[in-house]
């Protein structure tokens, strides 16, 4: 009976299971969209609660990075018209890294940049105070009829100054510094080095509604 | 000369046996990677470019909203619209959508919702400060500018 069985057994043909599988893999690499969730990160402020007035902060002009874009998409940066966005990452680097009137604990930051950062301070009085909270910040103010395009440009030149500050300082690039997210606790430790005491200060204005739309 | 008739003898055939384990292998990895677009887009997609990208660590706590120019003028006109899930909604809904969203996290990770941006490169600032006004009053703070990654000059 065993004997009769096996004889009988019937064989399935496994040569068309390659096409089979084919077919299904050209179907999942047709459909496959590796997701995108990349972006630029921006943390917007708190919202203002509308009985207490807005907390009068006195910064001086100085330490204000103004960055205006109008409608037709044209550049005022501190107050010089410009038409592209060309060697702006510079010039925010050397505003970050002024050390115009530096307090005691931005000297002490500043005696522990490298050699190729403390080259970027001018002490130019006109400039920025120090990169510490209530120093530099970077003001990007846009008009309604500003193209998230062109917005988006900037913001991107400037988290890039910031980043290439960040990674100078660890002995990185901005690249591989962008790239740590801190899964474990050396990077972490590194990002932590990289921006300490040098918060990431980028004001985004409310647009004004001139010529907008 | 002998040698070489020897040699023209043996046949030599590649085994392909191991084929289909090859192929399955390539297929189990794309259908784990694969997304299924569970939503339709309703509004234009033209993401813009920029080099100072930044990857999430938590992919779950990120939500996203669409705004661009209407893919139907005919029914939802040509202002840029925003979309949530797979409706089009008014910036004015957006707490609510945001509260619901803030829903579907832990309590621990509530404060942490990040709102990816999916705006066309074509659209203005004008809707993008509206939204991003609501989203304050949602205090929903973390927002991420969906962008492609910039080809080095």
């Amino acid at each position: 009976m065993a004997s009769r069985m096996k004889k009988e057994a019937p064989e399935i043909p496994a040569g068309s299971m390659a096409d089979i599988a084919f077919l299904l893999l050209i179907f999942f690499l047709v459909t496959t969209t590796i997701a995108s969730d990349k972006g630029i990160l921006n943390i917007l402020p708190p919202k203002q609660d509308p009985n207490v007035p807005p907390p009068d902060i006195q910064v001086n002009e100085r330490n204000i990075f103004n960055i205006l874009i109008n409608a037709n998409d044209q550049l005022l940066v501190e107050g010089e018209f410009r038409d592209n966005t060309e060697g702006l990452t510079e010039d925010i680097k050397a505003f970050i890294l002024n050390f115009g009137a530096p307090t005691e604990d931005a000297q002490a930051l500043y005696n522990g940049l490298p050699a190729t950062l403390k080259a970027l301070a001018e002490r130019s009085p006109e400039s920025s105070d120090h990169p510490m909270t209530g120093g530099a910040v970077v003001s990007i103010k846009t008009n309604r009829g500003t193209s998230y395009e062109t917005y988006l440009e900037v913001f991107d030149l400037v988290k890039k100054a910031y980043f290439e500050i960040y990674g100078e300082r660890v002995g990185l690039t901005a690249d591989e510094y962008r790239a740590l997210v801190g899964e474990n606790p050396g990077e972490a430790e590194l990002i932590d080095r990289g921006k300490a005491d040098i918060p990431m200060a980028i004001s985004i204005a409310e647009p004004d509604k001139i010529g907008g739309e | 000369m002998a040698k070489f008739k020897k040699k023209t003898n043996t046949s030599v055939t590649i085994s392909v046996a191991s084929l289909p384990d090859i192929v399955f292998m390539l297929l189990f990895f794309f259908m784990v990677t694969t997304v299924m677009r569970e939503q339709d887009l309703l509004v234009e997609q033209r993401l813009p470019q920029a080099s100072q990208l930044q990857k999430l660590q938590k992919k779950t706590l990120i939500s996203f909203l669409y705004i661009g120019e209407p893919r139907n003028p005919g029914l939802y006109g040509t202002e840029p619209r925003i979309q949530a899930n797979d409706v089009l909604i008014n910036p004015s809904d957006i707490v609510l959508w945001v509260n619901q969203e803030k829903d579907a996290l832990s309590e621990a990770e509530r404060d942490m919702i990040t709102i990816s941006l999916k705006v066309d490169r074509e659209v203005k600032m004008g809707p993008i400060s509206d939204v991003q006004f609501e989203l304050r009053e949602a205090d929903a703070r973390r927002i991420l500018y969906a962008s492609l990654q910039q080809s080095p000059q």
